[in-house]
């Protein structure tokens, strides 16, 4: 029990310190890296709940993908960090005061909360029925039966994501030589190619 | 157990098999056949309202509970499929004249289209969530969707970035509510919330994020902040969309999650969605005032207009609900004849956007001055036009269920309201005149403009059809 308790405190301790610096940090590249070090920590308080499956989806998709993209970004693209934070500072007492109204708003209703009677019979697909699976095998028996219609109406919105995508910033540039496998193939040799006798001290 | 019948969804499933089909072509095609896709996509709307009427109207929930069809999301989803039709028939000329006619965006309003049915459709929290997500997402890339105009990038960003905000706040309170009933289920929950003596917190809460996240989709007061921004810069094919179908779309996800599951908690709701439409009434009234851009302005008129819808929900009887609904497609319809002649405004070539520009439109070109006249008259709820019955079985609703404050609010209001309806028309009849309009309107826009004039004109003579159909589909959210 003790070494679960120190286990999460240590998670969610970094993962708090690390969430922080991801905004405080002056270099943009040690933010990015802040931000993996906080995806590996959320994976691990996943871990401790049980869930594997998403504790590795977020390692592989997040810290995999997601942080290493950003990180090109960062490194590919010379924006001038500084200049988008300059006048940030204005808005941290509002954003303090507003945060501050949400975390009393969070005491007083975790502070009093309650379920309703009955709560256990509510829960659609309770974790006992899938003892002695693993995760996967769980999700995959619920993704493609019960939630098959959220499961197919996120296909389509990730399908608007990729179209949105491509409208917004693929642009078709005049003057681009593409590579024309097709003519490339089609070349002849006899075409293209003249072959001379050469006969040694004459020259061409 | 496993509940696999797909036969309710089946618009939606033609429409994205369509959309998909589409986009192939116009992907082989390219941009040059852009019109062909914008009709083809309108002829896939009008398929899937055929499918709509050849179902079974009674009401079944399948899908393990996610998806919910009866008379009101039939009701709703034909509204909805007339208004992304509108919008179709409008936006063609007009995307060639901004020369931005890119296939892309009649899929684009057909996926939107397709969210918009599953909001209305929604049976369950995460069904809501994933049909919001997936109008709001096509809405985001449409209002961006003219990307060499810092305009719209701007309206695209700010549309993204609060409506993502808004979706977070919206998780939040399901979380909460889901966390108190241990269900994401609108059965379950209503089971759940009528037992109770006393609400607690936690319900509370949920609620008031919940219903802070939709508030941002119908651009209601407090949280209308994006709305004229993201109208003005959005293209004007795109504001007409904007205006015309996520309301619907909004206001009857609103209507179900309320009346279904959270209404044992009416007097929780009731509050917040009285203030709220407090606010917007007034603010619609009085920001409009001052604007000189006319999509501004309707930004404005628009937000006053949720205002008057939401009165007809906080009553919470089934005439309430079905004055919103009668209110909402009557909305529709004029907004869809306002939006006809405003994407007309043009001078060689070049979209004319102030109030100003249609001064002396009496004598250049009069019909449009009439029809933009009846609009008007229409908006501001004056007798004969169905505006007024609009307005009228909304306020009859309050005050039968004795919500004085409200209707007589509602009254002032739409008084201030008239005053810039009633400045376009003086504008129109009355300044002098100026350069006329390009003389080019497609028949499509004729097409719409009269449609639109005839409806509010002939609303009169029968109004009982629509009132009844109305009043129908909104009657099974009560039983």
């Amino acid at each position: 029990m003790i070494v679960q308790a120190f286990a999460f405190y240590l998670f969610a301790g970094i993962l708090t310190v690390s969430a922080l610096m991801v905004i405080t940090a002056r270099n943009p590249v040690h933010s990015v890296l802040f931000l993996v070090l906080a995806f590996f920590n959320a994976a691990g308080l996943f871990v401790m709940l049980g869930a594997e499956f998403i504790a590795l989806i977020l390692v592989i998709v997040y810290v995999g993908a997601v942080a290493v993209l950003f990180l090109f970004v960062v490194m590919m693209l010379d924006i001038n960090f500084s200049d988008m934070r300059k006048g940030a500072m204005q808005y941290v007492p509002i954003g303090m005061v507003i945060g501050a109204v949400l975390l009393t708003e969070l005491v007083m209703l975790y502070g009093t909360w309650q379920f309703v009677p009955g709560r256990e019979q509510n829960i659609a697909d309770p974790v006992a029925a899938f003892a002695g699976q693993n995760n996967t095998e769980a999700l995959g028996q619920l993704i493609y039966t019960n939630y098959i219609f959220a499961f197919q109406t996120a296909g389509l919105i990730l399908f608007v994501a990729m179209i949105g995508a491509i409208v917004l910033t693929h642009r078709t540039r005049a003057g681009v030589r593409k590579q024309a496998v097709s003519d490339q193939q089609a070349r002849n040799p006899a075409d293209v190619l003249e072959i001379q006798k050469i006969t040694p001290k004459t020259g061409v | 157990m496993i509940d696999f019948n797909l036969v309710p969804l089946l618009p939606e499933l033609f429409l994205a098999m369509a959309a998909m089909g589409l986009l192939i072509v116009g992907v082989a095609h390219g941009n040059s056949v852009t019109p062909v896709i914008c009709w083809a996509c309108a002829a896939a709307l009008v398929v899937a309202s055929f499918l709509l009427f050849g179902m079974s109207w009674e009401k079944q929930i399948v899908l393990n509970g996610m998806f919910v069809f009866d008379n009101f999301a039939g009701f709703m989803k034909l509204l909805i499929i007339l208004g992304l039709i509108t919008t179709l028939a409008l936006s063609v000329k007009y995307l060639e004249q901004e020369r931005i006619s890119r296939f892309e965006y009649p899929v684009l309003i057909v996926l939107a289209g397709i969210g918009m049915m599953m909001m209305v459709s929604a049976s369950n929290l995460l069904a809501l969530y994933m049909g919001l997500e997936l109008q709001s997402l096509s809405l985001y890339v449409l209002a961006a969707f003219n990307r060499n105009s810092l305009r719209s990038a701007e309206a695209g960003i700010k549309y993204f970035v609060l409506g993502a905000l808004s979706s977070g706040m919206l998780l939040f309170g399901i979380s909460l509510i889901y966390g108190f009933t241990g269900s994401i289920d609108f059965g379950v929950i209503r089971g759940a919330l009528e037992g109770l003596e006393a609400i607690p917190f936690g319900v509370t809460f949920g609620l008031v994020f919940i219903l802070a996240g939709l508030a941002f989709k119908i651009s209601a007061v407090p949280f209308h902040m994006w709305t004229p921004d993201v109208y003005q810069g959005a293209p004007t094919c795109v504001t007409a969309l904007f205006a015309i179908v996520p309301k619907v779309a909004a206001i009857g996800l609103l209507m179900r999650l309320l009346y279904e599951p959270f209404l044992p908690v009416h007097d929780q709701w009731m509050q917040i969605i009285y203030f709220v439409s407090l606010g917007s009434m007034v603010l619609g009234a009085f920001a409009a005032i001052a604007q000189a851009n006319i999509k501004r302005l309707l930004a404005y008129s628009s937000i006053g207009n949720m205002g008057y819808a939401l009165i007809g929900i906080v009553v919470g009887t089934p005439e309430g609900a079905g004055a919103v609904v009668l209110y909402i497609l009557i909305y529709m319809v004029m907004t869809a004849g306002v939006f006809a002649i405003v994407l007309g405004m043009r001078r060689d070539g070049i979209a004319a956007e102030d109030i100003s520009d249609l001064s002396g439109l009496s004598k250049t070109n009069p019909i449009q001055a009439y029809a933009m006249a009846i609009f008007m008259f229409s908006m501001s709820g004056i007798p004969p036009l169905a505006g007024f019955f609009g307005k009228l079985f909304i306020f009859q609703a309050a005050v039968s269920a004795e919500f004085y404050v409200l209707a007589t609010l509602g009254i002032m209001t739409s008084v201030v309201a008239a005053y810039y309806y009633l400045k376009i028309i003086k504008v129109m009849f009355f300044d002098e005149s100026i350069e006329a309009f390009d003389k080019d309107i497609p028949f499509a826009r004729r097409v719409v403009l009269f449609v639109a004039v005839a409806f509010l004109l002939v609303f009169v003579i029968r109004p009982e059809a629509i009132v009844e159909s109305a009043q129908n589909a909104a009657a099974v959210l009560f039983t």
